[in-house]
């Protein structure tokens, strides 16, 4: 039985460009208006992030040295209405095939413009993997280590 | 830090978080595991709750705990903001395109 308690992080914004503008500038032009400078995963500087257009399609970043790191994946690609987005970057903010939280971003037409309407939703998943890291640190061999260090992480984090 | 590692040396108390790990749950589910009474699984939750491992709301006339979220709020506190930022770029790149084509 799954149990929704972490509302969705609901966000929209109204640009002066039709839908079909909008979905393009969203898409093909990710990197000009992602914040890459400070959000990206690798070690290394990301010189420019990509949502291939296509379900399947990978969302990741290329490092300066053309490193490829994995965000997630293109579970909708329905232009010029809509696209949904698998997020795979766990609490760390690194890829994890068995995490996925989703962001839906819909495009709807408002009068010569658009309303970008998104939301990040499943994030339910975060506390399943926060409770199994837990569970795993206090249940295994010797895990008071680990346990304190999963604290320590949390703390700093907050 | 301390307190929580010190409250979770308590076997029972242990197994019952562990539980709390795969799900919320009200007391009266609880305490149908342990071979303890419900006051005494009770007892264990509020030193849980104390070290702050668990939280409980109510529900009705049961209350359920569950595993204290407080990493997953920061997230989503995190998400919340970023999103706010990142879409307002999204606009400002949007409307410095409007009336010309966009490159590729």
């Amino acid at each position: 039985m799954s149990v929704t308690t972490i509302e969705s992080v609901q966000k929209s914004v109204r640009v002066g460009i039709p839908p079909a503008k909008a979905f393009e500038v969203f898409t093909a032009r990710f990197a000009d208006w992602w914040p890459l400078a400070t959000h990206h995963t690798a070690p290394e500087d990301a010189a420019t992030a990509v949502i291939e257009p296509f379900e399947g399609g990978r969302w990741f970043e290329r490092g300066v040295n053309g490193t490829e790191t994995m965000w997630g994946y293109v579970t909708t690609w329905a232009p010029p209405e809509r696209l949904v987005l698998a997020w795979h970057l766990n609490l760390d903010f690194h890829f994890d095939p068995d995490v996925a939280s989703e962001v839906e971003v819909r495009f709807v037409a408002d009068g010569e413009g658009t309303r970008v309407e998104l939301e990040h939703r499943n994030l339910d998943v975060y506390g399943l993997e926060r409770g199994e890291a837990l569970r795993t640190a206090v249940g295994g061999e010797g895990g008071w280590g680990a346990l304190l260090d999963e604290f320590a992480k949390l703390a700093a984090a907050a | 830090m301390a307190a929580a590692l010190d409250v979770l040396a308590d076997p029972t108390r242990r197994s019952i978080f562990e539980r709390l790990a795969d799900g919320p749950q009200a007391v009266s589910e609880l305490a149908q595991h342990f071979p303890v009474s419900r006051p005494a699984v009770s007892q264990h939750l509020k030193a849980l709750k104390d070290a702050g491992l668990v939280r409980d709301r109510a529900d009705g006339r049961r209350r359920i705990y569950t595993v204290d979220p407080a990493g997953i709020d920061d997230m989503r506190r995190w998400l919340d903001q970023f999103w706010d930022r990142a879409l307002a770029a999204f606009a400002a790149v949007a409307e410095g395109t409007e009336g010309k084509e966009t490159k590729g």
